[in-house]
């Protein structure tokens, strides 16, 4: 476009915007779009039959891999819900120290923090000791190669991802609503019910996308905590990788695994009601 | 008039800061009510605790005649209209103003008549279905009075409603906050700092200044006859100016102010000869000719300072021969020649423009006379 006589300002041209998403485009382009398409052609080989294969073959799995994943996630919104309430509303200056305390295991790493709850679960470890001595355990029970075992560590390794857009989404509901809640009558629960509660939902799906997706795809947790009965999907990928034989089928796992999240957040996005996400 | 709101020697603290200062004052049914002083006086510190969002730290809030100084918003018959409308941004208009009577567990019947007919008072019937944040300032301004009024409540208090307002949205919303407390004749208490605002709506403003609750009166007495030197430049504008009592007869004073000797009422302050006393003339009381007026007139002799044109009117400043300002709003009509800076000219008023009030705690100074408040 010609410069203006007059001011000498250039008009910006048209395509300057997209520029500045070509690194991104090429990125996922290289990295992620062409994998993907090399993957799902790998999936059909032998036709369509490697899908109903790989779900009969291992439908107890998938049932249970979604089911951890679900759990998990419920456990981490009801911890994590009270605890970003509490440091949002009653942190006052000690908001940022509480916050990093939520982060801070974070600091050391996944295998490591997972490894540790192996310490803490075994059969005479403090926990197991506690728990069987207030009768919550039988004599010989224990935590270890458990789905309680495995789902209570899914949830502490999630939780931050959890408390912290559920934090932000309360952090930023203005004050003055409650305040128009209670001087319309509200009681202090149903204030909560009626204006906190439906304005920290989108806090509460981002949170949920945050753990239930990388979940039902950890393998970590299972492999370490659990036994046979806790294999999850990514324990079944991650086994077989790499053996030319299993190829086909282990795309086939691995895309029917995105489809189902696929569709569990769609059918979560509707129920949660999207306008409400403002 | 039956008492609604009683507030019996109210002192609000935070910490060492003493946001209201043992106010004492009635508000009675039906009335316009508002409460008018620069920011950081007490005036929303004391509508938030008529609310219930702040409590007394001493002191008796009564509503009804029942002690509510301890009772939580949520059972207190009063509304807010909050200054930003603090509108539920997650629910339509109707189901805002649906807000208070289903807490209140209102049949549902009822509540769809009454919220129907509240969209109607504040004319926003089409608009019931759309989220706050599509409407304009002004319509969310009548949505949070719809929100409030639906529920009838015994006061409407509210928190500056028209300060996020353009000038021209703001004088039309005066015109229909009036229309509305006329049609509900709900008690309306009314937090402002803008002067204008309070006298033009008001039925009884009090004037606060520092915690301290200045003066309580109808917006013509308080402009007429203020108690205090803090009132009279609050509100309007004045000159004043420091003088000293010479001669006292009822009402009438002989006050030495701006280096000449005066005639002036003694309305709100009982000054004692030999006195020390403020003496007030509002700007468009001064009279500003080229010949001397008639000596029954209060007069100096003055030079031009400075004019500005203000439309209906001109601003002249002036200075006395002791170098004390007059200000003068004068109409097109005063038939003066074209003035210029350095002019002499006579300044004048008649007895009863002038006021004696008691001496300013703080000296005078210009700045504060051509204070527009």
């Amino acid at each position: 476009m010609a410069r203006n006589e007059q001011t000498g300002i250039r008009a910006a041209r048209w395509y300057v915007p997209y520029l500045l998403l070509l690194p991104g485009i090429a990125w996922l382009g290289a990295f992620f779009i062409v994998p993907m398409a090399s993957m799902f052609q790998t999936s059909l080989d032998g036709g369509l039959g490697n899908y109903s294969t790989v779900i009969a073959d291992n439908s107890e799995v998938i049932r249970r891999t979604f089911v951890f994943a679900a759990t998990a996630t419920l456990t981490c919104i009801a911890i994590g819900y009270p605890l970003a309430y509490f440091i949002a509303t009653r942190g006052g200056r000690y908001k940022n120290v509480l916050l990093a305390l939520v982060v801070l295991p974070f600091f050391v790493t996944y295998l490591v923090r997972t490894l540790a709850w192996k310490v803490l679960l075994f059969d005479g470890g403090p926990v197991v000791g506690i728990l069987q001595d207030v009768g919550i355990l039988g004599p010989d029970e224990g935590l270890l190669n458990t789905d309680i075992g495995v789902i209570g560590a899914l949830t502490y390794n999630f939780l931050p991802f959890m408390v912290l857009p559920i934090y932000v989404s309360l952090e930023k509901i203005d004050r003055r609503l409650l305040e128009a809640g209670s001087d319309l009558y509200a009681s202090p629960f149903r204030a909560f019910r009626k204006v906190t509660l439906p304005l920290s939902l989108p806090g509460v799906f981002a949170g949920t996308l945050l753990t239930f997706i990388p979940i039902a795809g950890d393998f970590v947790n299972a492999d370490l905590l659990g036994s046979d009965q806790q294999t999850m999907i990514g324990n079944i990928i991650e086994r077989n990788f790499g053996q030319e034989f299993f190829r086909p089928e282990l795309s086939a796992l691995s895309f029917m695994l995105m489809a189902v999240i696929l569709v569990a957040v769609l059918v979560y996005a509707r129920l949660l009601g999207t306008e409400e996400i403002a | 008039m039956r008492a609604v709101i009683e507030i019996d020697h109210v002192t609000k603290r935070f910490g060492d800061f003493v946001a209201v200062n043992d106010a004492t004052f009635e508000i009675g049914e039906g009335e316009f009510f508002s409460m008018l002083g620069p920011s950081g006086c007490g005036k929303t510190t004391t509508l938030r605790m008529i609310a219930g969002f702040e409590q007394p730290t001493q002191g008796a809030i009564r509503l009804e005649g029942v002690d509510v100084s301890r009772v939580p918003p949520y059972k207190r018959n009063v509304n807010t209209v909050f200054q930003q409308y603090a509108l539920f941004p997650h629910m339509s208009v109707w189901d805002n103003v649906a807000f208070g009577p289903r807490s209140r567990k209102v049949p549902k019947v009822e509540t769809a008549r009454r919220v129907d007919e509240l969209l109607e008072v504040v004319r926003l019937t089409e608009f019931a279905k759309r989220r706050p944040a599509q409407l304009s300032g002004g319509q969310q301004q009548r949505v949070a009075l719809a929100r409030a009024l639906v529920n009838f409540p015994k006061a409407l208090l509210l928190d500056e409603p028209l300060g996020a307002l353009d000038l021209k949205l703001r004088q039309v919303m005066q015109f229909e906050l009036k229309r509305i407390q006329r049609e509900v004749g709900i008690t309306f208490i009314y937090v402002t700092h803008d002067q204008e605002e309070a006298l033009t709506m008001s039925d009884r403003i009090a004037v606060m200044n520092a915690g301290d609750v200045e003066q309580i009166g109808t917006p013509t007495s308080i402009y007429d006859a203020p108690e205090t030197v803090f009132v009279a430049g609050f509100i309007g504008q004045a000159n004043l100016w420091p003088g000293r009592v010479v001669n006292r007869d009822g009402a009438h004073a002989v006050v030495v102010a701006a280096g000449a000797e005066l005639l002036a009422e003694c309305r709100t302050f009982d000054a004692r000869p030999s006195a020390d006393v403020t003496l007030m003339v509002r700007p468009e009381r001064v009279m500003v000719s080229l010949d001397e007026p008639a000596a029954e007139l209060s007069r100096m002799r003055a030079t031009v300072r400075d004019l500005t044109f203000q439309g209906p009117l001109v601003r002249l400043t002036m200075a006395t021969p002791a170098e004390e300002p007059v200000v003068a709003n004068v109409g097109h009509d005063a038939d003066l020649p074209l003035l210029r800076p350095g002019d002499p000219v006579w300044v004048s008023w008649s007895r009863d423009a002038a006021c004696v009030l008691p001496p300013a705690d703080v000296p005078l100074t210009a700045a504060e006379l051509i204070e527009e408040g």
